[in-house]
């Protein structure tokens, strides 16, 4: 039974007003584009092209190199400058290609469309693949690995996250407001795949419209239905979207899949409906530019690859210095020192604060209040999971399910005493994780 | 300003953004929700009143101020050294001498909470541990509740030698007792106030008081005697050690189950403690007992993580490890 909802939670300032009335304007890159070979989860890309080739927009210049990977793909014209380390969000070097743009965004020629009656499932797959399609929320799972279950018919439910619970982001909101119907194809792509599955509309309830809208566009689709869901972070979290949405409940260990469901964010059902049905590689996705510390915030619909410093340059640059500069929300984001970096498949937004929360507050002694563990939608004891992170007590940590923790960035927010819950906890998780691996 | 490439900036781990709420605030909030009782308690019992609340609240502030300076470490920013001297005075006879009600401060926050680390550390709650310290060194004046105007026992001694008493005066506070707890209805007020503003929620009052009536009906002799319910909970301290004590952030185990399993024991041990001990309030000493058992409480009753437990399947098809799939 869908609960439409979850329990813990928090209510942050959303800051959603920024942008959400303002349209998705097309943004051209100037300079170089840098083009990470790893902009997924899995196995780095293996580059295709060398330096000096001229490329053309569309053209694959990375393949994927195992299954779970992602080829890349150029988008624009122009040369290959480089093939070499560069910064990404992270702060960590990465090999990348770098392309010096023509100017004449001249189109590799797209592939042909395919027809989801027609085409064979694995046809379909394979084109999702080869479009570079990788989870646009954030992530970055390739989006072929996710929709190739062990069992394809147990699959019950295809749901699209178009809750965008995180402040500030509004790029799903003016993709599901401007190309709706996209996102409906998208859907019912990945809906011909699962044959026995229903579609599910996924929004948060302070997105009247596009529940509207939507209800609208699936009226006659008797395998698509709309929820809305209450408007809460982290509601888009894909376990407690799935919750929320179905009444299934799946641990960190466990896939959607495990559950019967698919989750795909809404960037990502349309590069679906994109490389399917037009047969062009993912390589433009929505990026909102917010902040209060920007000119004029706006979303873009921007190339792969385009520099984080010409974004804000396009948004007007800064009216006030900004003091955190953000790749994402502010609840889950990276934080930047530098804006060198390229807009990859995941870059949902770039946020410019004029105030930084986190060094402005310093953190004082944790009273026990509870909050902490009211709010966690993991359903943990974040305060104590970090007494036993600081103390190093793995075994404490694992035997209160630490690893069950979502990163969610809720704890820290919530806590009255300011204490980094969310950063102690992760770099254990992050230890465990490394030990695991290594085992 | 056009290009910021040349700065470094921030970085830090997410999230970036925090609530307004921070604890000072919250103490400032419980001083504020305390204010019903405690100027009940002053129009009630007089000017004295104001002053035993000043002389502990100054002692504990002071006490905190002087510990400070020696760990090199301030702290009363954070104001719950104001709420422990308040708390302590609301308990205390109004007639307690000043310097006993000094004491009493001193020993709340140096013994209790300094020397146990502090704000959040202590195992007890400091003001109760000082009214039960108070009460085991000077019993005679803890105990006197003789005052200009009320010469007699508090209701539930009262009650305990067979006389019969005025619940109208009870939930009003026209009876003797300690400062703050003789309005059931002045602590109701605040209380209120604190579960609006979600400073406290009701799993513990609530479990506490319900299991105490239960108690109560069953082994206080009279059966189910509304009257004489009514007459338990709002005598003896109840509803101030109900909504303010046991609700204590540091002292009460902040598993959701575990506190209704905590205001259970409460209700039951405050039961004991008035059908079968030798007092007649025994609040504060099931409060105290009970802060002994959180950390017990706490460790039988770690909630399930979400999804733990799931009646799905384990098998994936693809990835191992946590992180592959936590936020789309």
């Amino acid at each position: 039974m869908a609960t439409f909802t979850f329990t813990g939670g928090v209510h942050p300032y959303d800051g959603k007003e920024l942008t959400k009335d303002k349209p998705i304007k097309i943004m051209l890159p100037k300079g170089e584009l840098v083009y990470p070979l790893s902009q997924h989860i899995g196995v780095p890309a293996a580059a295709i092209v060398k330096k000096g080739d001229r490329v053309l927009a569309g053209q694959k210049i990375a393949e994927a190199s195992a299954f779970v990977s992602a080829p890349v793909h150029a988008s624009v014209s122009g040369t290959v400058k480089a093939i070499e380390p560069r910064r990404v969000v992270t702060g960590d070097m990465v090999p990348s290609i770098v392309i010096e743009n023509d100017g004449r965004y001249e189109e590799f020629p797209a592939m042909p469309p395919l027809f989801p009656g027609k085409n064979t499932r694995e046809e379909i797959i394979e084109r999702i693949k080869e479009a570079g399609i990788v989870g646009m929320g954030g992530a970055g799972f390739p989006t072929h690995v996710k929709l190739s279950p062990k069992a394809p018919a147990k699959i019950e439910y295809v749901i699209a996250n178009c809750s965008e619970c995180e402040p500030y982001l509004t790029s799903d909101y003016r993709r599901m407001k401007e190309e709706p119907e996209k996102l409906v194809e998208g859907l019912k792509i990945v809906l011909s795949l699962f044959p026995k599955a229903h579609g599910i509309l996924a929004v948060e309830d302070n997105k009247k419209d596009c529940v509207e809208l939507l209800k609208k566009l699936v009226k006659d689709e008797k395998r698509i239905s709309v929820k809305a869901l209450k408007t809460k972070y982290p509601q888009g979290a894909e376990r407690q979207l799935i919750y929320a949405t179905t009444g299934r409940k799946i641990h960190s260990a466990m896939l959607p899949a495990d559950a019967g469901c698919i989750v795909n964010n809404v960037d990502t059902l349309v590069a679906v409906y994109t490389a399917v049905t037009e047969g062009k590689p993912l390589t433009e996705r929505i990026v909102t530019v917010t902040g209060d510390a920007v000119k004029r915030p706006c979303n873009f619909k921007v190339r792969t690859g385009t520099l984080y410093r010409e974004l804000i340059e396009e948004a007007g640059g800064f009216k006030v210095p900004p003091a955190k500069l953000i790749s994402g929300g502010p609840m889950m984001g990276i934080a930047l020192f530098d804006l060198e970096v390229p807009a990859t498949k995941t870059t949902s937004a770039i946020l410019a604060l004029s105030k930084d929360d986190v060094s402005d507050m310093q953190p004082t002694a944790c009273i026990r209040c509870g909050r902490c563990v009211e709010v966690c939608p993991g359903r943990v004891l974040p305060a104590k999971l970090m007494d036993a992170a600081l103390h190093g007590e793995e075994e404490t940590f694992l035997k209160l399910n630490g690893m069950e923790c979502c990163e969610c960035g809720c704890c820290s927010y919530i806590c009255p005493a300011r204490r980094p819950l969310t950063q102690t906890i992760k770099s254990m998780r992050k230890q465990q994780l490394a030990k695991k691996k290594n085992r | 300003m056009e290009n910021t490439t040349a700065d470094l900036h921030k970085v830090s781990s997410n999230p970036h953004v925090r609530s307004r709420l921070n604890t000072s605030t919250i103490m400032l909030t419980v001083v504020l929700a305390l204010l019903p009782a405690a100027g009940y308690g002053i129009y009630h019992f007089g000017p004295r009143a104001f002053l035993v609340m000043l002389v502990t609240v100054a002692s504990t502030v002071l006490t905190e101020f002087l510990f400070g300076l020696c760990i090199k470490k301030q702290t009363i920013g954070d104001l719950s050294a104001v709420v422990t001297g308040l708390l302590l005075a609301l308990n205390l006879p109004v007639s307690i001498p000043l310097w006993m009600a000094a004491a009493g401060g001193v020993f709340a926050i140096l013994v209790v909470k300094c020397l146990f680390g502090g704000l959040g550390q202590n195992f007890m709650n400091p003001a109760l541990a000082a009214r039960c310290f108070l009460l085991i060194s000077f019993p005679a004046y803890m105990t006197d509740f003789v005052t200009d105007a009320y010469t007699g026992a508090t209701p539930l001694a009262a009650m305990r030698a067979g006389e019969e008493v005025n619940i109208l005066d009870m939930v009003i506070g026209r009876t003797a007792g300690a400062i703050g707890e003789t309005s059931a209805a002045a602590i109701l007020i605040g209380a209120v106030f604190l579960l609006l503003l979600g400073i406290i929620d009701l799993r513990i009052p609530a479990s506490y008081l319900v299991v105490f009536a239960v108690f109560i009906s069953i082994f206080g002799g009279r059966g189910f005697d509304p009257a004489y319910l009514a007459a338990q909970l709002s005598g003896g301290g109840l509803m101030l050690g109900a909504f303010f004590m046991a609700t204590d952030y540091t002292t009460r185990p902040i598993t959701r189950g575990g506190q209704y399993l905590y205001g259970a024991l409460l209700g039951i041990l405050t039961g004991v403690f008035r059908v079968f001990g030798s007092a007649a309030e025994g609040v504060s000493y099931a409060i105290l007992l009970g802060n002994l058992l959180v950390p017990l409480i706490e460790k039988v009753t770690v909630p399930r993580a979400f999804g733990k437990g799931s009646t799905f399947g384990t098998s994936s098809a693809i990835g191992k490890g946590g992180s592959l799939h936590e936020k789309q």
